[in-house]
């Protein structure tokens, strides 16, 4: 896992920055921090761009505060793949419109949450405490990352908000529910981690033989539901049969 | 292992670590965190393709320092490698580095780290009937994605290869000097974050010299040499990541992102390797020293124009001299006369 910078208030926004990432790749940078302000202006200009991909373009990739855009620099240059983010940006719709909203199955077991007492140590929570704090909270999906299909959640009560570990833990399962760094995220798949495992969802974030191999994506927005052991075994039966467990509705 | 029935095998007799199927990549998905993979050497995997008349992008098998051996069963293939300095043989005699050859059922084609390079690309006139996970069949070992069931290839797999309907290659060492580029200076685009950096590190990162790390693989170069300093710390919120990025983490020793990087990271990204020098760095051996040198956008475009001109004026293939090679053995390699120029497709 990487670091992330704490959770620091928007200071205002402003035109966004063009960085290069090379010569097949642009950055723009909308703000530096984690934002939600910041983070709309990004889904806008790559939703914008998505509906009619200027010729040239590869591929879109949102995060917190940029949207890189990967182009080929021999079929648009720089100067017309500016132009063309500008006007893109000029029409954009700020805002993500209809927000899909996923409620994930969680299971805060200690027997599949392994760091969770560990953490509420550090946090000075009760187990239980922790637990109730991180389902009843909404989260934000402000990209994916990392691997397939995991997305990073901000919306982090402050009394959950816990710094990374000093040095990484061996691998989690896949479908471990992280908290680190101020952010939460739910990783599927088998990685070493500087994050505490405080949950586990028998849900496929990502899962090749389904119609929708991707559950998640950013601008989508995600609740924890608490779910116990023998439940978990079930669930976890189904998804591992191509049934999506999570349950999807519109905000 | 696999479903088809092709009507040739390229059987893998014995294969170092390292060795994966890879194509263009798997492009499309880095919003989603799917990593493109895709070869270490962009140029030496296209040429090798192109010389056995297959498009570009297709399908190769990536031949990493362990080396690998194979042969073909059930029918003869039309194979082509090429990529760094490797040792080549057939049947125990030795073959130029980079070669398009006929190999006969039950003949051996051993691959072995050479004099220099890194990697080399073996190519087979046809196409890998192994399913594609997301469109490609790149593999990303760490995801379990692509390649035969997401890993590395072994002794004892049977690749199916389909037959692609293209006249067959002719023989013989393959003629590409522009594939052969020494690791002098590798060029570079400031930023995206040089701003993290105080001007007397963006100095200090230019004047290296850089050593590659014996630590590296497909996801990575680690660099050995200047202590870089950040000017605002080095926790940045995660945005993208290109292919060549140099992020630099917080023990100030730069990190080179390939092929099987993740899509996106929280480390400032002083600057990034530019598309044609990408290959040249990948092959560097551990030990290479060498320096970066920024250029500007237009001088990365313009260096990149020049290696599509490159191949796009097709692989020159020359048949071996009968000097070199004893007659039978050539024989044996049914070479014909003449400089074969084969057009690349797609």
């Amino acid at each position: 896992m990487r670091r992330h910078a704490d959770l620091d208030p928007a200071p205002g926004l402003s035109d966004p920055r063009f960085l290069d990432a090379g010569e097949a790749a642009l950055v723009v940078q909308f703000g530096e921090i984690v934002d939600p302000a910041i983070n709309d202006r990004v889904l806008a200009l790559d939703a914008a761009l998505r509906a009619d991909p200027p010729a040239g373009t590869r591929e879109f990739v949102p995060t917190y505060r940029s949207l890189m855009i990967h182009y080929d620099p021999l079929e648009i240059d720089r100067a017309t793949l500016v132009a063309t983010v500008r006007r893109a940006m000029e029409a954009a719709v700020e805002g993500r419109g209809q927000a899909t909203i996923w409620t994930l199955p969680c299971c805060y077991d200690p027997a599949l949450a392994e760091d969770l007492d560990e953490a509420a140590q550090l946090l000075k929570l009760t187990r239980d405490r922790a637990v109730a704090l991180h389902h009843k909270a909404t989260y934000r999906v402000y990209m994916c990352g990392f691997t397939p299909g995991q997305p990073y959640l901000g919306g982090v009560p402050e009394a959950l908000k816990i710094s990374r570990r000093p040095t990484p833990r061996p691998p989690h399962a896949a479908g471990a529910v992280l908290i680190g760094g101020g952010l939460c995220v739910v990783a599927p798949f088998v990685m070493p981690t500087g994050w505490y495992v405080i949950g586990r969802t028998p849900e496929r974030l990502y899962a090749a033989e389904r119609k929708d191999a991707f559950l998640i994506q950013a601008g989508d927005m995600l609740r924890f539901d608490p779910i116990d052991l023998t439940t978990f075994r079930d669930l976890e039966q189904r998804a591992a049969s191509g049934e999506i467990v999570a349950r999807k509705s519109a905000a | 292992m696999i479903a088809v029935t092709p009507e040739a095998i390229l059987r893998v007799l014995s294969a170092g670590p390292g060795v994966t199927l890879q194509d263009a990549g798997r492009h499309g998905y880095l919003r989603f965190g799917v990593t493109a993979a895709g070869p270490m050497d962009r140029l030496a995997h296209a040429a090798a393709n192109l010389a056995v008349g297959n498009p570009a992008g297709a399908t190769a098998l990536e031949v990493s320092v362990g080396g690998v051996e194979v042969t073909a069963q059930s029918a003869p293939l039309h194979v082509a490698v090429a990529g760094g300095e490797f040792s080549l043989s057939l049947d125990g005699r030795p073959l130029p580095p980079a070669m398009v050859l006929n190999l006969d059922e039950g003949a051996v084609l051993r691959i072995r780290a050479g004099g220099r390079g890194s990697w080399c690309y073996l190519a087979v006139a046809g196409r890998f009937a192994v399913p594609k996970v997301l469109g490609s069949h790149a593999t990303h070992t760490r995801t379990g994605f692509g390649g035969v069931n997401g890993r590395a290839v072994v002794a004892g797999d049977r690749l199916g290869i389909e037959p692609s309907g293209s006249s067959a290659p002719s023989p013989g060492a393959i003629i590409a000097p522009w594939l052969d580029r020494p690791i002098d200076a590798v060029r570079v685009v400031l930023g995206p974050q040089q701003d993290y950096f105080a001007d007397d590190q963006i100095s200090a990162f230019l004047a290296g010299p850089w050593t590659v790390s014996a630590k590296g693989d497909r996801m990575a170069c680690f660099l050995d040499g200047p202590q870089l300093t950040h000017a605002r710390g080095y926790n940045i919120v995660s945005d993208g990541i290109a292919m060549g990025a140099i992020q630099v983490p917080g023990d100030g020793r730069p990190i080179v992102l390939m092929a099987d990087r993740q899509s996106t990271g929280g480390y400032p990204k002083i600057a990034t390797v530019i598309g044609p020098d990408l290959g040249r760095l990948a092959q560097a051996r551990p030990g290479t020293t060498f320096r970066f040198e920024a250029v500007s956008i237009e001088q990365a475009v313009a260096a990149r124009r020049d290696e599509a001109a490159e191949l796009a004026r097709g692989i020159v293939v020359e048949p071996l001299l009968r000097t070199d090679f004893s007659s039978e053995f050539l024989l044996g390699l049914n070479l014909i006369d003449g400089v074969v120029s084969v057009e690349p497709s797609g």
